[in-house]
């Protein structure tokens, strides 16, 4: 009884972190994917992948609110996504700033934190708090001084994390944000995410090219290719069958000693196995 | 007129005797403050050439006014603002901007000039909007300035930290819900009027010298963007002041002295720490420990640019 007055009273308590039923996505006139139904789980360690101009960035904008689905139903924790929704923190793609950029790299997680709010808040403790755990939490207290524009392309991904998480949110959407890095600080980025996911409960999507780095840490894996979208368990999505079905061409999954997979097929093999 | 003594105080009264120099001290703060903070912004969003085109059609605008016998800054702060709404709605991406603005600022110049020909006034009009007429501001002037500049940055304030996110972090203030196209047109709107009332001080020409000159220097000093703001509006401030201090006792036009100090304390700012760098090295050439140290915090980039 007391369960189901709770799921009356608030019904974002409970339930998903983000629930799709037939969802058809694309730009006017121009479908990227279509009849996705799938359900992603609060506290979710979840790759988006397939290859370049599936839709994987489109996914994201959709969540953020920044463009409406053509069809179907889209919800993230019960609500119908909204642009603002503080409960996202959100990576772009591409993101750097300007070498010319002399802020320091603490300002700019403050910002995550309450950039949105008016006046200058000279006296807000709070905003330096959440900036400076924010930081911490990525392992990157040291750069909280340092220049933005003198960061390395793996330190300053860990200042956008940190930016994204100073809100507080309950889910982080990271667009490849692993495709500037060499592989150990590709190793070195997913480890803090998974340590995030795992000590927060923040539901995390991360769009990737290559899905080994992260494999060992996944949840479930959202593919996206052909205009079609396959979610689930990795072993049960990273399959020559199931990736047939979604390119509708033969693909094969072939692994290796070392538990790394490569995808052989499919409309752009040079990606699938990139 | 006095001569120059070492007691500044003494000196200063002496100038202020004169209601033009007073008023000259008076407008000169409120834009040295308001230029040096929006200044930052400016510097931060690289509006720098948005700021140079407003400039030019504020140009138009008072060549304009003085061509109609209306006061020149209500022509500035009409075609600034008009020209600021248009490069607002044009596109907020400062990158894809610059042709659209160069496009736009040709055409006013081209403007200006039958303006200036159809008048039959004299040059030194134009020579004053182009180079700035700090000593001829009125009592009116004044007042009109300290409103505009109080009315710039209080608005500065209240939108403080969303625009200095939109202006770090385009991307994720955007998905934040910050109004982006509203932000940037209220920021071109502000940057409208600051330019206008500046214009009297040091003119269209040397625009840059107030509102991009002193927070260029500010953020070589400091990395925090409060204390950044305070820097850079203490540069325009001391170069406005110090300006003007010289120019009553070099009878050159104030304009000239303002902008070299401006420009003298970046060179120091920008040049200083190479200079001691390098002397540090002549001095101790085996201490390559403390030599490096103090290169790399410098020139923070050379060891991680090749990984962006």
């Amino acid at each position: 009884m007391a369960t189901v007055l709770s799921r009356s009273t608030d019904p974002a308590a409970v339930g998903p972190a983000i629930r799709a039923r037939s969802l058809d996505v694309g730009y006017r006139k121009k479908p990227v994917w279509h009849g996705a139904t799938f359900e992603i789980g609060r506290g979710e360690f979840v790759a988006v992948i397939g290859p370049n101009g599936a839709g994987k960035t489109t996914l994201f904008r959709l969540l953020l609110g920044l463009q409406r689905p053509l069809g179907g139903d889209l919800e993230v924790f019960g609500e119908v996504p909204r642009r603002g929704n503080p409960r996202i923190g959100y990576v772009p793609q591409r993101h750097t700033i300007d070498a010319d950029t002399h802020v320091a790299a603490e300002s700019l997680v403050q910002l995550g934190a309450t950039g949105t709010r008016l006046g200058p808040g000279l006296a807000d403790r709070a905003q330096r708090e959440a900036a400076a755990e924010a930081l911490g939490s990525v392992g990157a207290a040291d750069l909280a001084t340092r220049s933005l524009g003198g960061l390395s392309g793996g330190e300053l991904q860990r200042v956008f994390l940190a930016e994204a998480l100073a809100g507080n949110p309950d889910m982080l959407l990271l667009d490849e944000p692993l495709s500037n890095l060499d592989l150990r600080r590709s190793r070195e980025l997913v480890e803090v995410v998974h340590e995030l996911v795992r000590s927060r409960g923040v539901t995390t999507l991360l769009v990737a090219h290559d899905i080994n780095p992260l494999i060992k840490c996944l949840d479930k894996v959202i593919y996206i290719a052909n205009g079609n979208v396959a979610t689930g368990r990795p072993e049960a999505v990273l399959t020559s069958e199931s990736l047939t079905a979604l390119y509708g061409v033969p693909v094969e999954v072939l692994h290796d000693s070392r538990g790394n997979i490569v995808i052989v097929g499919g409309e752009n093999p040079h990606e699938g196995a990139a | 007129m006095t001569a120059f003594s070492w007691n500044i105080v003494t000196d200063l009264r002496s100038m202020w005797q004169y209601a033009f120099m007073r008023n000259a001290f008076e407008a000169g703060t409120v834009v040295a403050i308001v230029a040096g903070v929006i200044g930052y912004f400016v510097v931060l969003r690289r509006s720098a050439f948005a700021t140079h085109a407003l400039g030019h059609v504020g140009f138009s605008g008072a060549a304009g006014a003085v061509l109609f016998g209306v006061n020149p800054v209500y022509g500035l702060l009409l075609f600034t603002t008009g020209g600021g709404t248009g490069m607002a709605l044009l596109g907020r991406r400062a990158s894809t901007r610059d042709i659209e603005i160069g496009t736009v600022l040709a055409f006013m110049l081209g403007l200006g000039l039958i303006f200036l020909s159809l008048y039959n006034g004299y040059a030194t009009e134009a020579y004053s909007i182009l180079f700035g007429e700090i000593l001829g501001i009125s009592d009116a002037g004044v007042l009109l300035t300290v409103e505009a500049g109080v009315f710039v940055l209080a608005v500065l304030l209240l939108i403080y930290r969303p625009l200095l996110f939109s202006s770090l972090d385009e991307d994720v203030a955007e998905a934040r819900g910050l109004p982006m196209l509203a932000l940037n047109l209220v920021f071109m709107l502000l940057l409208a009027v600051a330019i206008s009332f500046a214009v009297q001080v040091v003119g269209v020409l040397l625009i840059f010298a107030l509102m991009v000159t002193p927070a260029a220097t500010a953020v070589r000093l400091t990395r925090r963007p409060l204390y950044a703001i305070v820097v850079s509006a203490s540069v325009a401030l001391f170069s406005i002041w110090a300006g003007l201090f010289v120019a009553w006792y070099e009878q050159y036009p104030p304009s000239f002295f303002i902008v070299t100090i401006a420009f003298a304390i970046y060179l120091v700012v920008r040049g200083g720490p190479f200079v001691l760098d390098a002397l540090e090295r002549l001095v101790r050439p085996s201490g390559r420990a403390t030599g490096g140290r103090s290169a790399g915090r410098f020139t923070p980039n050379t060891e991680t640019e090749a990984e962006r």
